[in-house]
Order: structure tokens, then C-alpha cells, then sequence
């Protein structure tokens, strides 16, 4: 069995005539790994790339052993843009089944995907009427269906109850210790703590990766905003 | 492309249509209510209703499909749901078929309505078969959502999207025989309506007013046909599965 499931290598992306990503090299393995950075650095762009919905410049990316985008990868990749994309006009099963369908999974996993996300009592109500928070969930149950071995998740804890995202942390590693990969991005720093290993992004670089304890140990800090912050002042600018 | 993925989306549509009751009643309702105003405004002036009614049969659902259809499409775009789709086992033509599928069954509802109303209410003059008057107007309407499909590509907004309808629409009316008979036109605008497609739309109703044979109206059905088919495979090319 391979060990990576993500390699990035050279890869750069110019959006809107500005360079968001440079030469970025990136290998994710196994488990779940937070990339972490301020609003604006590259992650979504980053992201996007590993879906291969991004039109890249120059550089490769592959997934799976197959290059990003291509046909067999469609069923393989569970991902959550910020974007709520979903249907707001029906019911949270009526989406859930719609994409079942168009994966070719059945009945049992969207009642599956439902309970992960913990939406069971909202299954029958307009995605339209629900809060964000559940609407980004509804999004994230999408991406749960058919047990992708790559889950790819935008931002998928904003503005959720703190409860609900412990819940959420504790579903993606039960998903990765099920043996499938966790890519998950978050501009908030304290949910660094969760991640087996973490991406620190900063302007369109990876300014560090390795396991939060390591990150923090390299720069002598105490949390890892302030060893962001370190890392971010001893770097040339 | 897919036979359950495309009909995953032909059922999904449709079952946001069922949902939007409002948008239902205009789609299945407001052409039988233009065509009673259309019999109304004539009412006194002789046997012109029977000349333009088959015109204007083939006409609103042409309109109301592109409408509803470049707008719903666009919305797919900017609500992220089309990336999403893309990045799943998708075929474009699954998608694009799916959509075209969903109208054209609205889009043969919606005619029945309207032909039966003209037909059997305000008795409107047909010599040819009404069935086939009826297929000419389910086609049309499916050319309005193929040409809907095309365009969605090219606006960024709903407002945009609405704007091409005087665009691509407006000047089809204009010329496609419904004001000045197409063989009277200067040959410019002639030549030009000759590749217009709503102009074999018309030219298949109105020759159905007139005379029980088929021939020329399969004829002309064809040409729209080809044309819905281009619209939809242009749309192919437009959906981009890795954007900016």
C-alpha cells in the first residue's frame, strides 16, 4: 500500500493575474491534517488543486497514485467548499439522495451520512430554512457519502457550536483511523491541536509541517499561534 | 454519459419544480391566459387570431423555457452545486441531457395546456394534425432550454442572464416571420432569418394552419431539432470542470 495519498510537487496557480501558490512542494499521508493559515494565504486554491476543480499553471499533483481531476478519481474524493452547494430548495435527504444517486451508493448510506453529521432530526427540512452551521453539515454529509478514501473539507467547523465541533473533530478521526485521509483547512489556530499533523500556510508557502507537539517544540512556544508567529519572524520576507 | 446519472438530474429538477408552486402555475398557466388575450385583442377583427395563434404557440414556451432554464442553470454555477457535481462521476452531457429532459417534460405539459386551450376553447382554425402541433411546440420549448443552457455560460449573474433574452431571443421573434412574412424581408434580414431556428419553428406552425401535410413541417422540425442538439453540445463545451 502506498504511504502518500497527496503529492504536490511544483505546483503553482496565478488568479487574477496575482500568484497565490509558487512551486509549492506538499506530501499528505495517512490520518488527519489540519492547513492552517489566515484568510487569503492559498489553502482553498490549495485545495482546490487536490480536487482538480483549480486550473493550475505549472506543476503536478497526484492523488491516489492518479493525477488530480482525472475520471477515476470522482468517486474516491468526498469534498466541502465553503460554499454550502447544496440544493437550498430541498429537504436534507432529498440532496443526500440526489448525490447518492449520482455516485451510485444506496439508500443505507445516506441515512448513514445523516446520523455522522447528526441531522437526523432536521432529515425532512428544507436545506433553506436550516442555520448555517447545519447547512454546512448537510454540505459535509455530501462529502461522507460512498466513504471516500479522501475527505477534502474547506473550513467545515466556522461558526459551529463548540460541542458540535468536538463532535466533528472526533468524526474525522474516526474516518482516518477507518484508514481513509483527512484534509481539512481552518483559519482558526486553537483547532490545531486536533490535527495528527498540521500545514502551517502563510502567503502561498508552507511555512512549517509536522505534528503540532513538533511545531511548537521548533519554535519554544506554548500554543501554536504564537510558534506561527516565530516561525513568521525568523523566516526572510 | 449515464442513464441514472442523468436521470438523477432530470428527477432533482423536477422535484424542485414541484416544490415551487409559484413558478409551476406561471410555467403551466400564463401561456393558456396570453393566448386568450391574444383571442380577445382579435376578437373583432376578422380570422387574424388563426394566423398568428399557431405563431405565438411556438413562440412562449421558446421564451419561458430560456428564461427559466438560464436562469436555473446559472444559479447551479454560482451556488457551487455544478463544481460539486463536476467533481463526482458527472458526465457534462448527464448534466446538460438531465436539465434538458426535466423542461422538455414541462415544456410538453405546458403545450398540451396552451394547444388545448387555443384548439378547444378558442377555437382556433387547425388543418393539419393538433398532435403534431403540439410535438412542434414541445421541441421549441426544449430549443429555448438548450439555448438557455449556452448562454448561462456567459453571464456571471441572474441579472446578466436575463439580459439575454432581448438579445438572443427578441431578435428570433422579430424575424421569424410573425410581423412581416419572411419572403417579404429585405435579403439581408431574409438570409438572416434563414438561420435563425425559432424561423423553422414558426414556418412548421404556420404551415400546419394551413395544409394536413406532414412533410414540410418533419422538415422544419428537423432543422430545430439540429439545432437543439448544437445548443446543447455548445453547453458541453462552456461546463469547465477545473475553473479560475
Amino acid at each position: 500500500m502506498m504511504k502518500s495519498t497527496v503529492e504536490v510537487s511544483g505546483l503553482t496557480v496565478v488568479r487574477g493575474g496575482r500568484p497565490v501558490l509558487t512551486g509549492l512542494d506538499l506530501v499528505i499521508g495517512k490520518g488527519v491534517t489540519g492547513l492552517l493559515g489566515p484568510s487569503g494565504c492559498g489553502k482553498s486554491t490549495l485545495l482546490r488543486s487536490i480536487v482538480g476543480v483549480q486550473r493550475v499553471d505549472s506543476g503536478t499533483v497526484s492523488v491516489l497514485g492518479e493525477p488530480a481531476g482525472s475520471a477515476p478519481l470522482r468517486d474516491r474524493i468526498g469534498y466541502v467548499t465553503q460554499d454550502s452547494s447544496v440544493y437550498l430548495d430541498l429537504s436534507v435527504t432529498e440532496n443526500l439522495r440526489f448525490f447518492a444517486r449520482v455516485l451510485g451508493v444506496g439508500a443505507d448510506e445516506v441515512d448513514r451520512a445523516v446520523e455522522a453529521v447528526d441531522l437526523t432530526s432536521h432529515r425532512d427540512a428544507l436545506a433553506g430554512n436550516l442555520s448555517g452551521g447545519q447547512l454546512s453539515r448537510v454540505s459535509l454529509a455530501v462529502a461522507l457519502l460512498g466513504k471516500p478514501d479522501l475527505l477534502v473539507l474547506d473550513e467545515p467547523t466556522v461558526g459551529l457550536d463548540p460541542v458540535l465541533r468536538r463532535d466533528l473533530w472526533e468524526l474525522f478521526h474516526r474516518i482516518a483511523d477507518a484508514g481513509a485521509t483527512v484534509l481539512v483547512s481552518s483559519h482558526v489556530m486553537d483547532e490545531a491541536e486536533r490535527c495528527d499533523r498540521l500545514l502551517l500556510m502563510r502567503e502561498g508557502r508552507i511555512i512549517a509541517d509536522d505534528t503540532p507537539a513538533a511545531i511548537k517544540a521548533a519554535a519554544g512556544a506554548d500554543d501554536i499561534e504564537t510558534a506561527f508567529l516565530a516561525l513568521v519572524e525568523a523566516s526572510p520576507a | 454519459m449515464n442513464p441514472r446519472i442523468t436521470m438523477a438530474v432530470t428527477g432533482r429538477v423536477l422535484s424542485q419544480l414541484r416544490r415551487d408552486h409559484r413558478t409551476l402555475a406561471m410555467l403551466l398557466v400564463l401561456p393558456c391566459l396570453l393566448m386568450t388575450l391574444l383571442w380577445w385583442m382579435y376578437n373583432d377583427s376578422g380570422p387574424i387570431f388563426d394566423r398568428i395563434g399557431p405563431a405565438l404557440l411556438a413562440i412562449f414556451p421558446f421564451i419561458v423555457m430560456f428564461l427559466v432554464t438560464s436562469v436555473t442553470t446559472l444559479r447551479e454555477r454560482s451556488s457551487g452545486t455544478l463544481e460539486r457535481l463536476l467533481a463526482m462521476p458527472m458526465g457534462k452531457l448527464d448534466f446538460l441531457v438531465g436539465y434538458a429532459v426535466a423542461f422538455g417534460v414541462v415544456a410538453a405539459l405546458q403545450s398540451v395546456l396552451a394547444v388545448g386551450v387555443s384548439v378547444g376553447l378558442l377555437g382556433l382554425e387547425i388543418v393539419g394534425h393538433v398532435w403534431l402541433l403540439t410535438l412542434v411546440a414541445v421541441v421549441d420549448a426544449t430549443l429555448g432550454t438548450a439555448l438557455g443552457l449556452f448562454v448561462s455560460a456567459f453571464a456571471r449573474t441572474e441579472f446578466q442572464a436575463v439580459q439575454f433574452m432581448p438579445a438572443i431571443v427578441v431578435p428570433q421573434i422579430l424575424l421569424c416571420g410573425l410581423l412581416v412574412p419572411r419572403d417579404s424581408m429585405p435579403d439581408v434580414l431574409g438570409a438572416i432569418s434563414d438561420v435563425l431556428p425559432l424561423s423553422y419553428a414558426v414556418d412548421a406552425m404556420t404551415h400546419l394552419t394551413v395544409s394536413s401535410s406532414a412533410g414540410e413541417v418533419w422538415g422544419d422540425l428537423v432543422v430545430v431539432a439540429a439545432f437543439v442538439l448544437a445548443g446543447l453540445a455548445l453547453g458541453a463545451a462552456t461546463l469547465r470542470r477545473r475553473t479560475a
